[in-house]
């Protein structure tokens, strides 16, 4: 299987997806913005980081990067796109995914690692994870997020909710809220369910004796829609 | 010509640095201050001549790349 991680001015985690996807049997191509076309794969990644500085809103920038309009192509294919953190932020901005990404309610850069729950496993993100709710890392300081009542209405309707933030038993509330983010949001997906982007970073957790093994599972089971 | 648009966050939208300006003002007993909301301005030169070409132009440029529709409002001064 073929994965593409997209590489940004001031992508920061390219070098852990590589890794992490490697590991579970991808064969990774490392791709720089610049290029008019993604090379065949049937997984694209943006990482995380702070692609251009983060100048004038996170993933605005890299949002109209030359690539971009190959990735809309990609997505039309319906072939699966994940974003991370900053990742996420860009999808947001290219519209590929609704919402947006503000400022952390307390105004703090937030590292740490957190529960999560799999609110919609009907997509090849989480289908086959048997756990409901996983331990995974977050690092940010937009990760708050935010759409509008309508938008929040049609994403519910249509199940797009990918993940929430909760405690280790799965209960998603204000106190389990790191960032603010409405409705405890996490991750979504688009309409079509073949694009994701979370603000947690699974492939910081890829190792039981490093950190945590959560990630592995997340991992496996986007392999796993290939065989 | 110079065109000055200034872009900030729709009403309602949470705006966690204005609280925290408003705050600290209050602080520096400047008492008067009810409300704070941050916003970002942009000076942008273009080279066109006619005034209502050139502010639709950076209107444009607000809608597909300044502003975020989602959350922000502009506004060409």
């Amino acid at each position: 299987m073929k994965s593409s991680v997209i590489i940004f001015p001031g992508s920061n985690c390219d070098r852990d997806m590589d890794v992490a996807l490697k590991k579970f049997g991808f064969k990774n191509q490392m791709v720089w913005h610049n290029e008019p076309e993604i090379p065949k794969s049937d997984l694209i990644v943006l990482p995380g980081g702070f692609s251009y500085g983060d100048y004038l809103r996170c993933g605005s920038i890299a949002g109209k990067s030359k690539i971009i309009n190959s990735l809309i192509d990609f997505v039309k294919s319906g072939r699966l796109v994940l974003g991370i953190c900053n990742g996420f932020q860009i999808l947001t901005e290219t519209g590929l995914l609704p919402g947006v990404l503000q400022r952390n309610k307390n105004l703090e850069f937030i590292c740490k690692n957190v529960f999560i729950k799999i609110n919609n496993n009907s997509n090849s993100f989480f289908n086959n994870i048997k756990k409901n709710v996983l331990k995974l890392h977050i690092a940010h300081n937009e990760g708050n997020y935010f759409c509008s009542n309508d938008e929040l209405k049609t994403i519910e309707d249509n199940n797009q909710i990918a993940i929430t933030y909760c405690n280790s038993e799965g209960l998603s509330n204000e106190e389990n809220n790191p960032n603010g983010a409405i409705k405890n949001i996490a991750g979504v997906l688009n309409k079509e369910k073949n694009v994701l982007g979370m603000m947690p970073h699974p492939e910081r957790m890829i190792d039981k004796y490093l950190s945590g093994d959560d990630g592995s599972i997340f991992f496996e089971n986007i392999l796993g829609n290939f065989k | 010509m110079k065109i000055k648009a200034i872009v900030t966050l729709k009403e309602g939208v949470l705006d966690p640095q204005g609280k925290a300006i408003q705050q600290t003002l209050s602080s520096m007993s400047f008492s008067e201050v009810k409300k704070v909301r941050q916003g970002k301005y942009f000076d942008i030169e273009v080279n066109i001549e006619d005034e209502k070409k050139a502010k639709a132009k950076v209107e444009e440029m607000c809608e597909k790349l300044l502003a975020n529709l989602v959350i922000e409002d502009y506004k060409i001064l």
